[in-house]
């Protein structure tokens, strides 16, 4: 299969086309565990191109969270260590103070950031820690069922508000790109999404800037 | 200046969830009656007017679809 799929390529390139877009090879074989649909493989995909036009690929280290993204290690071709849940920006600390030259970040989810990961991202934002961090929110804890996360809209349904959040109950939603944008220490602090063309090109821009902002 | 375009779709890879046919500006990929080794409906060109513009590569979340153009 992959044969004939390397053949067309030739074939095509041979008859004059040039090649607009192909996936990276910074992304390995292996198929994503993801639903069909999921940004998480959107967002994969991003971090993984712009590793791979940054020429940084045997220079960065990814920090994988839990959630359904727990598996993150098994889809870069790239050096990567698992957290526990929310400690992410904890241990990119450790990596990226030992290896300053290294370009280092996390990749978690609005369960693990947000949530009991609360803390961790508040300080290592605001010490100002050198690496990037990749925040995927969805607005529920999608590895357990969806449940309602802190991040859930108002009037979102989740498996925990099925007749959508209420604010009475379940308080507001926490907005952690404006929460961070007010600390001294966040350089850089953006919200994306992949949800069309034109977003999934600027959110490739934003985590291209991400990581080059690490080169300061 | 016009551009053609060509896409290769890795079949095996696609898991049918169609997000990148609405994004399509020349309407030419659908999602096949037929399904893959998963079982998923996978995606098929249906008519050769694409412009390789690449909105179909860019949404999907696994990296299916490869796309190359040239002048015309
Ligand atoms: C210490 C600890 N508490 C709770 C859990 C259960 N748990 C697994 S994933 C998860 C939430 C994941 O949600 P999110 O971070 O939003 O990621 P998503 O799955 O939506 O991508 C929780 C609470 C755990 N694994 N470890
Ligand atoms: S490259 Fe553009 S025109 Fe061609 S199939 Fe994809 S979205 Fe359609
Ligand atoms: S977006 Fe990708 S996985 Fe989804 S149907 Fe299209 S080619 Fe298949």
């Amino acid at each position: 299969m992959n044969q004939d799929i390397e053949a067309r390529k030739q074939e095509l390139l041979k008859e004059g086309y040039e090649e607009v877009y192909t996936r990276t090879k910074v992304l390995t074989d292996a198929v994503m565990h993801y639903c069909p649909g999921c940004g998480h493989g959107t967002t994969h995909r991003l971090i993984a191109e712009v590793i791979d036009e940054m020429g940084i690929q045997d220079n960065v280290v990814g920090v994988s969270p839990v959630g359904c993204s727990v598996l993150a290690y098994n889809y870069f071709d790239v050096d990567f260590q698992e957290a526990a849940h929310g400690r992410a920006p904890a241990v990119a600390t450790a990596i990226k103070r030992l290896n300053p030259d290294t370009f280092v970040f996390t990749y978690q989810g609005d369960g693990d950031l947000a949530a009991i990961g609360t803390a961790e991202t508040i300080h290592a934002a605001n010490r100002g820690e050198n690496m990037t961090m990749i925040f995927v929110n969805n607005g529920i804890y999608g590895m357990t069922g969806g449940q309602m996360a802190p991040t859930t809209l108002v009037g979102m349904r989740s498996a925990t508000t099925p007749y959508g959040r209420r604010v009475d109950l379940n308080g507001y939603p926490l907005r952690m790109t404006e929460l961070l944008s007010t600390l001294p220490g966040t350089y850089y602090v953006t919200r994306q999404s992949v949800q069309n063309p034109a977003a999934v090109r600027k959110a490739k821009a934003a985590i291209r800037k991400a990581f080059e902002n690490q080169r300061r | 200046m016009a551009f053609k375009g060509q896409i290769i779709i890795d079949t095996e890879r696609c898991k049918g969830c169609g997000v990148c046919v609405p994004v399509c500006p020349m309407k030419c990929i659908a999602l096949s009656k037929n399904v893959n080794g998963k079982g998923y409906n996978y995606t098929e060109t249906v008519n050769d007017s694409c412009i390789g513009c690449a909105s179909c590569a860019m949404v999907c979340p696994d990296g299916v679809i490869s796309v190359y153009k040239k002048k015309i």
